[in-house]
């Protein structure tokens, strides 16, 4: 599974390529609208068309991409990180501690995640710019999608509290931080790492799904979701396979992580 | 050789299939997007709940959706009286109820009893409901009725379009009717069969008993894309209300079966916050209830765009609040406001706006941004904002596009006002202008940029209120007529809702149903249900 993992790298690094260099490689602006040109097939000036109100699609695709391509590890990161110090804590800890931020973790989990996006984005100020809208999309994101992996790195972080190295490095004199950062963090690394390559693709497809029912980012800056949106009615979309395109690629991205996160995983 | 004759002539009509010939029986089909919530015709209130109140429901009057004209049903003549409060209606003899109970005056005066009973909460009731009081029923010999209202109510015998007579006596209650069909089935959640009345009173002109079809299932289907598909395979009949996008999708499949009645009575529309409690800062206070600005911010939509773009070329700009589908009430001396953002721009500096390396900024040098809600999910609705959001770029102002999911929206534009501008429609079934008076008194609840005023904000809003309590007080149509032809034009100048298009009545009707003619009222392509035949071949089959 080698080539598959270094193809998976390789794909992911040109399309991060392709969407860092977005402003030289657009054709058009992510906005404007050719309004002649609406529903447009491919051509030389729009090679991938343009969308249902005359935009270019390849230009949309590509900050779509960087949208989504940025935002979602960065939004892992921080679940990762909170799920990390959360679980972290309450593993080393052990006892009561343990039994309620796990409680506490367990209500978390039972909160119907898509409501509570939806309430807080109608709680948020109306007037942010898009890209505002679209970091706090993200950081909700990764505000809310902690909890699964923190029970994770919980019960990894009781376990290795336990461990015969832990109980060494407590009899020669180790303090509580020095035992947390010198001995049980890079020990979880691993388990942070899967976490955070599973917690990717979710919140792609989480501002997809938000972007499907309109709630993602805000207009005129593009996303996945917005990209997907065009694609609502299999009718509206037969004899324009272009319009695929967003879609073949997202398949393409989120398949290529859970292929990085395999290697991830090997060393362990 | 006449025999001869005769026999080619109908051999030449079998063989071609196309020359297909109308008659009596079969299943009409067609899909509703809900459930019904009530098979009640006083409780109806939704979409699928009024399609069955359509074609089984007896009316006295009914407004022909074709020629918007009052045209008489189960009264065959009718006289409003003391000033617009009492209304005679003459019955017609000898009809019965599906079920077979005689139908008789006594019927009326029960329907009215239950249906301006507080308790019942009848949806169709709140239109009679113009004043504190009791409604009067009153039984004459001849078999005549008479009822009698509080106050007057202009428009008066055209509401009773809306209401289905129920038997005071029958057994099977509000289910015996008098319209075309009866509901023989109900399975919850999948689908209801229709069945002919066979007491129907009404016959064709050559004294065949209406309705032709002898029964009419609904599928309860919400998914648009299926019931697409169910069109193209033949499985359902016809299709009301299409979005353009599937309008198009028919025309291109078979454009026989496409039919675009033009500009509906639906509008879509933007509006500024104009609450003064509102928490809105001052100076957007001041843009919002300028005339200047809401008349800029028109001029610099342009409206042919998103009717050709965002509806697909089905939709027209709008003119105002009344539709141009609106025969009688329509101002016909208003135009659509049209694009011009130069001219938006010199109004925009009448109340100190100025341009500054591309934006505009007012008097205080604030820059001209502010957001627009609407409800999520509505892509027509998002399209639109879009396109305007580029529109408004082009004399400086940065527009931000919220969508909301509806209940959050409507806290907003109801009750904590927090929100600056706001896109959504309206969808209008009534033609008497008294349907408006919710939205158009300063007083009402429906009045949006600024509901439930004690008393009016601005003086155009009081003239608006003088004329429109005007209109409803007298039963001249002529008089009417000229004082809802001065609010339609005070609308048009001041602009509190900025009214962006009218779109079109859309539908898709298989070639299977004879005599069907969609119009833009609805219920659009069934509005003539009993007239309504299947070809033979469909008839047959079925």
């Amino acid at each position: 599974m080698k080539w598959a993992r270094i193809t998976a790298i390789v794909f992911l690094l040109t399309v991060s390529a392709a969407c860092l260099l977005a402003d030289f490689i657009a054709p058009a602006p992510y906005a404007h609208q050719f309004r002649e040109e609406p529903d447009a097939s491919p051509s030389r000036q729009h090679p991938l068309g343009t969308d249902d109100l005359g935009r270019d699609r390849f230009s949309r695709v590509l900050y779509g991409t960087r949208v989504s391509l940025l935002l979602a590890p960065a939004a892992a990161l921080l679940s990762s990180l909170m799920a990390a110090f959360i679980g972290g804590i309450a593993g080393f800890s052990g006892g009561r501690v343990e039994r309620w931020v796990m409680a506490g973790t367990d209500l978390f989990l039972s909160l119907p995640w898509l409501f509570l996006l939806i309430t807080v984005r109608a709680l948020l100020p109306l007037n942010v710019s898009p890209i505002v809208s679209v970091l706090i999309t993200f950081a909700m994101l990764g505000c809310l999608g902690w909890a699964g992996a923190a029970r994770i790195i919980c019960a990894d972080a009781r376990a290795l509290a336990q461990s015969d190295f832990i109980l060494l490095a407590r009899a020669s004199g180790s303090n509580g931080f020095q035992l947390l950062w010198r001995h049980l963090v890079p020990n979880l690394k691993p388990v942070l790492y899967a976490q955070f390559w599973i917690s990717v693709p979710v919140f792609i497809l989480t501002e997809a799904n938000l972007g499907i029912l309109g709630l993602g980012v805000a207009e005129p800056l593009p996303s996945w979701g917005s990209l997907l949106r065009e694609l609502e009615g299999f009718s509206a979309i037969s004899g324009q396979a272009w319009q695929l395109v967003p879609l073949i690629l997202f398949i393409l991205v989120v398949s290529s992580f859970h292929l990085v996160l395999t290697k991830e995983e090997l060393p362990v | 050789m006449k025999k001869l004759l005769a026999n080619f002539v109908l051999l030449t009509l079998i063989a071609f299939g196309s020359i297909s010939v109308a008659q009596s029986g079969g299943e009409l089909r067609f899909c509703l997007r809900s459930e019904p919530k009530t098979l009640n015709p006083l409780l109806a209130a939704d979409d699928a709940s009024e399609t069955i109140r359509y074609m089984t429901g007896g009316v006295l009057v009914r407004v022909n959706r074709l020629t918007q004209n009052l045209e008489p049903e189960l009264a065959t003549s009718w006289k409003l009286t003391n000033g617009g409060k009492t209304i005679a209606f003459q019955l017609r003899d000898g009809l019965r109820f599906s079920d077979g109970t005689p139908f008789s005056a006594d019927d009326v005066a029960y329907t009215m009893q239950q249906l301006m009973d507080p308790a019942l909460h009848s949806p169709t009731g709140d239109a009679f409901r113009s004043a504190e009081g009791k409604v009067g029923t009153e039984v004459l010999p001849k078999n005549r009725v008479r009822i009698t209202f509080p106050a007057p109510i202009a428009g008066l015998d055209r509401l009773f379009d809306q209401v289905a007579i129920v038997s005071a006596k029958s057994p099977q209650k509000e289910m015996a009717v008098l319209g075309p069909y009866y509901v023989a089935e109900n399975k919850a959640g999948s689908y209801l069969i229709l069945k002919r009345n066979p007491n129907y009173w009404e016959k064709d002109s050559s004294g065949h008993p209406l309705p032709y079809i002898e029964s009419v299932r609904l599928d309860i289907q919400q998914n648009r894309d299926i019931e697409m598909l169910r069109l193209t395979r033949g499985e359902i009949h016809f299709i009301n209300s299409l979005d353009a996008e599937y309008f198009d999708k028919v025309v291109s499949q078979d454009p026989s079966m496409a039919h675009d009645a033009g500009a509906s009575l639906d509008s879509e529309q933007m509006w500024f916050n104009q609450v003064a409690s509102s928490p809105l800062p001052s100076y957007k206070k001041a843009w919002f209830t300028s005339t200047n600005f809401r008349r800029a911010i028109s001029e610099a939509i342009n409206r042919d765009d998103i009717a050709r773009i965002v509806f697909h070329g089905h939709a027209r700009p709008a003119v105002g609040f009344v539709s141009p589908a609106n025969k009688f009430w329509f101002n016909t001396k208003l135009q659509a406001h049209p694009f011009d953002q130069k001219s938006a721009l010199q109004r925009l500096a009448q109340d100190g706006f100025h341009l500054q390396n591309g934006v505009l900024r007012d008097r205080e040098g604030h820059a001209v941004e502010f957001s627009v809600i609407t409800n999520a999910g509505n892509k027509y609705r998002e399209r639109m904002a879009t396109m305007i959001q580029q529109d408004l770029s082009g004399i400086g102002i940065k527009l931000n596009v919220v969508t909301l999911d509806f209940p959050s929206l409507i806290e907003r534009i109801t009750r904590t006002f927090d929100y600056e501008a706001c896109l959504l429609g309206l969808v209008n079934d009534e033609l008497d202008p008294n349907a408006q008076m919710t939205v158009w008194l300063s007083s009402a609840d429906s009045h949006q940029w600024n509901p439930s005023q004690k008393t009016p904000a601005t003086a155009w809003e009081a003239e608006i209120d003088k004329l429109m309590r005007a209109q409803a007080s007298t039963l001249d149509p002529k008089k009417r007529k000229e004082d809802f032809d001065k609010v339609q034009e005070i609308a048009w100048q001041q602009e509190p809702f900025i009214y962006l298009v009218n779109k079109n009545a859309l539908s898709a009707v298989s070639p299977a149903v004879h005599n069907a003619h969609p119009v833009v009222l609805r219920p659009q392509v069934y509005w003539n249900i009993d007239q309504l035949s299947l070809t033979s071949e469909v008839a047959k089959n079925r």
